[in-house]
């Protein structure tokens, strides 16, 4: 039975309840959230690469304060390089990422008509609606956006007159979080819930396909770690305003000794990586599933080791909880639990190598199909496998004493889950592109966009790790105050050029975005002959999904290129042939 | 009228981009196939894109960034336990390596080979214990050993005997360093943020006997070979006390105090023969702290016993310099 119904304007695509639609808002918003936090990281590279130099643009976009005669404000630059963390890894990489779509394949993939609640699910997105807007109002204050890193370390983060940004700018920051976490808990919840209890006839947990998988858990994970961050969060909302001293003790600031005593920053590190690092596999998880997906429909080929697969999310997801001290080896932590957590660190090599494994025994014998998605899916293994090797040397305590905080951590990070995950995130979109608006991307922009990409982004990030090897550390305005960092001048600018470049080319996939809704070529039902559920209902969007009864499972998602058919897919709702083996 | 001429020229290149992909869909059109569907041709120059751009381009990139800027890298450590750093560090990278150099070629050649057509179909292999179990064992056994290693090193490094070193302490605020040397005695008085006033930038307690020969400092010097301990504290947000080219660090934090003991290997001077006349053993600033972050700096002269002692008599002890006015 349809549950189809009439719908306004306004309950379609405003406050609309069905998960497609709240979907396609997480996305929209995600991109627009990714636009605004790839700018801003432009703009501070033009001062990394040419310090003290004078830019037209730098005064168009921050006005006369904030970059006088066109030269950055130092105080600015800590605010561009604080918005650009916080907007990539909240706004695009969290909600943009796992917003879209787990509200867009859960359902579809596990065969119900809708959420769990689709009341929550609405005001997951308008929680997250609201967190955005105050967020992006806090680049209009007076006193500037939040400047304290996107770890908001007190005491900088709530002493205004440590840095400017720790005013007004900081408040609106913790508030748009406080907003963000509702958001992300009131999804999170629903996914947990959905998956659990809506799988239609037939759809055993081992016959998910592994983007629910790497959903589910990632829900569980955002659920048990983001309330800490809340507790986190308000407690620094304490210090700052009502004069507590969780984190604060013997403090002398503008010549004047304030009165906290008995409380430490330690404390607030503790509590922020607690989530921190479950965080980075919150951002990373979602982005395995779809290329897990994406790999295994264009290669014509099961996914290989699919046990293993659910088994090396789960084991990552599991070490997840125990690893946050590695972000803490310096800061005067007992060194004995640095120890631990070395070692608790160093074993997330071995589920991450038995998925590389995987991936690449997928590829082995296939018939690789390239679309845009494909490509971007082979992309990820590539990034994954570079930036997870540096992970190795951060990981180990020793070694992390010299290369703690310098640029080798921003090169490993934003190789291994920045671009991965943004890699993860085009492959979704490319794929369900079809799904979500009826019609296909331009596929040649595609290839342009992925390559350009490509090089670009490995243009920008491999050079980092030389830049750290050298011991330049991050969030640095300019290195020209030290000589013995004069000759990584030239590294620099080749880094800016490559930003600009790869920020040039994601308008492109924007347009090509746009450009398809209206007038991409129509798709068929299941254009890339895919076997998993979302592929059997009508392209035109209906609230339900199936127009009819829901689907009935037959068998796992993986069946491609089985020699019992002769087509190479075969879909979830075929029955078993007599004598045909279950794989 | 820069901004008339920008918004024209982007409107013009909007229009070119959407008449090209026009055109580009009218063609297939006529042909009777969807554009944006793969075809054969299409698997055959991807497939060769990704073995030229991911394979060769890349790592050929990889080779000559090694070759051009591996001279950046900083020059081999100058303190004892900075040479355990490092052969844990090479034989990290070597391993790094290895394994980077086999798994991206594997990626981007079964990519090429296994490229898709039409009339062909992939081979369903869906899972294989022994491969599971083998690419699961592998890297763990190659991990224990990597794993024991760099937690020796660290055992090493943080357990190391500091009574018989020297004690200096850091002290970092918004935006510079002093160092504080504990005197003859080797103790350094006591302290109270409170106590932090005019002349007392550090907040000695001078009613402890202990800070009476304690001396503050802009630079630090340091015996070379002989042991010292440096104890960090802060004035007001987190900083962290870098220095390259020791391999130290340790961050500063505001009501605690934290501890980094090594011992340096060779002179200013000897580093200045072999890196070039600019050289010096620089203290940066390494946890974000405000606007002037990047230009906290102090200078490090690591020098032979008579330098040194010739240095520290010209040092005027707190006593002298906040007592006696």
């Amino acid at each position: 039975m349809s549950e189809h119904h009439k719908e306004t304007f306004i309950t379609k695509y405003i406050f609309s309840l069905d998960h497609k639609m709240i979907a396609k808002q997480f996305l929209i918003t995600g991109m627009f959230m990714g636009v605004v936090g790839m700018t801003l990281s432009l703009l501070f590279r033009l001062q990394l690469s040419n310090p003290g130099e004078s830019f037209a643009v730098l005064e168009f976009f921050l006005g006369e304060k904030w970059a006088p005669g066109g030269v950055l404000d130092p105080n600015m630059y800590l605010a561009l390089v604080t918005m650009h963390g916080t907007i990539l890894v909240f706004w695009v990489l969290t909600a943009g990422l796992t917003g879209t779509f787990a509200n867009f394949l859960i359902p579809l993939q596990i065969g119900a008509r809708d959420m769990a609640s689709g009341f929550m699910n609405m005001l997951s997105y308008w929680f997250f609606f609201a967190a955005t807007v105050v967020l992006l109002s806090s680049l209009y204050v007076e006193t500037g956006p939040a400047s304290a890193g996107w770890t908001i370390y007190p005491p900088l983060s709530a002493l205004p007159e440590a840095v400017p940004g720790s005013g007004l700018g900081q408040d609106l920051w913790l508030i748009a979080m406080t907003l963000f976490v509702v958001s992300s808990l009131l999804g999170g919840l629903n996914y947990i819930v959905t998956i659990l209890n809506l799988r239609t006839k037939g759809m055993t947990m081992m016959r998910l396909p592994l983007t629910i998988w790497a959903l589910l858990i990632v829900a569980i994970l955002g659920v048990l770690s983001f309330p800490v961050l809340l507790s986190c969060a308000l407690l620094l909302i304490f210090d700052r305003s009502f004069g507590t001293s969780f984190y604060l003790s013997d403090i002398i600031i503008g010549g004047e000794a304030l009165h906290n005593t008995g409380g430490s920053p330690i404390l607030f590190e503790h509590l922020f990586w607690f989530l921190g690092h479950p965080e980075v596999y919150i951002i990373l998880l979602p982005a395995l599933g779809i290329v897990s997906e994406v790999m295994s429909v264009n290669c014509r080929k099961p996914i290989f080791g699919y046990k293993a697969m659910v088994g090396a999310l789960l084991v990552i997801a599991l070490l997840s909880f125990v690893v946050w001290g590695h972000h803490m080896f310096l800061t005067g932590m007992d060194p004995f639990l640095g120890s631990v957590f070395t070692f608790t660190t160093l074993l997330i090599a071995i589920p991450s190598a038995v998925k590389v494994f995987n991936y690449l025994a997928t590829l082995w014998r296939g018939n690789i199909r390239f679309t845009p998605a494909m490509l971007f899916a082979i992309g990820f293994v590539s990034t994954f496998i570079t930036g997870g090797l540096t992970g190795l040397i951060l990981g180990d305590s020793a070694l992390d004493i010299n290369v703690h905080d310098t640029y080798f951590v921003t090169g490993h990070f934003h190789i291994v889950m920045g671009v991965s995950a943004i890699y993860g995130m085009m492959a979704g979109v490319y794929h369900w592109f079809p799904k979500m608006y009826g019609r296909m991307m331009n596929k040649k922009l595609g290839y342009f966009h992925f390559w350009v990409t490509f090089i670009s982004a490995y243009g920008v990030f491999f050079p980092m790790h030389f830049l750290g090897l050298a011991g330049l550390p991050r969030r640095y305005y300019t290195n020209s105050s030290f000589p013995m960092f004069d000759e990584l001048t030239n590294i620099n600018e080749v880094i800016t050029f490559f930003a600009i470049i790869g920020g040039l080319v994601q308008l492109l996939f924007i347009f090509n975005f746009v450009y398809s809704i209206f007038k991409g070529t129509v798709a068929n039902e299941n254009p890339w002959k895919s076997n998993t559920l979302e592929w059997t209902t009508p392209v035109e969007r209906i609230h339900g999904n199936w127009p009819g009864e829901l689907p009935t499972v037959e068998r796992w998602a993986y069946d491609y290129s089985k020699p019992e058919f002769d087509e190479d897919f075969v879909l979830q709702t075929v029955p078993l042939k007599e004598n045909e083996i279950n794989h | 009228m820069t901004g008339i001429l920008v918004g024209l020229i982007i409107a013009v290149s909007l229009i070119v981009l959407v008449q090209l992909l026009r055109v580009n869909e009218l063609i297939s059109q006529v042909k009777n196939e969807d554009p944006n569907l793969v075809n054969d041709d299409d698997n055959k120059s991807q497939g060769l894109l990704v073995f030229l751009i991911a394979g060769v381009l890349f790592l050929g990139s990889v080779l000559w960034q090694f070759k051009y800027w591996g001279i950046h890298i900083l020059p081999p450590a100058s303190s004892v336990h900075g040479a355990t750093i490092d052969t844990l560090m090479q034989v990290t990278c070597g391993l790094i390596l290895f394994v980077f150099f086999i798994t991206q070629p594997i990626l981007a050649w079964f990519t090429y080979k296994y490229r898709g057509n039409s009339k062909r179909k992939a081979h369903y292999f869906v899972h294989n214990n022994k491969l599971e179990l083998a690419w699961t064992i592998i890297p763990a056994l190659v991990l224990t050993p990597l794993i024991i290693y760099g937690l020796n090193v660290w055992n090493n490094i943080t357990n190391v005997d500091t009574s018989n070193s020297q004690v200096i302490e850091l002290y970092a605020k918004q935006f510079g360093w002093a160092a504080r040397y504990s005197g003859n005695d080797n103790l350094l008085g006591s302290t109270d943020f409170r106590l932090v006033k005019g002349m007392n930038e550090l907040g000695v307690n001078m009613e402890d006997e202990n800070a009476f020969d304690d001396f503050i400092t802009r630079e630090v010097h340091l015996v070379v070979n002989k042991p010292v301990l440096l104890k960090m504290r802060s004035q007001d947000v987190i900083h962290s006390a870098f220095l390259p080219h020791f391999r130290v660090q340790m961050n500063c934090v505001p009501g605690m105090s934290t501890q980094f003991g090594f011992t340096p290997t060779q002179t200013t001077a000897q580093m200045k023969e072999q890196e070039g006349e600019n050289f010096d053993f620089t203290l940066l600033c390494n946890k974000i702290c405000g606007a002037a972050h990047y230009n906290m700096k102090m200078t490090f002269i690591v020098e032979t016993e008579e330098e040194y002692n010739k240095w520290i008599s010209s040092q005027n002890t707190l006593k002298n310099t906040l007592t006696l006015k």
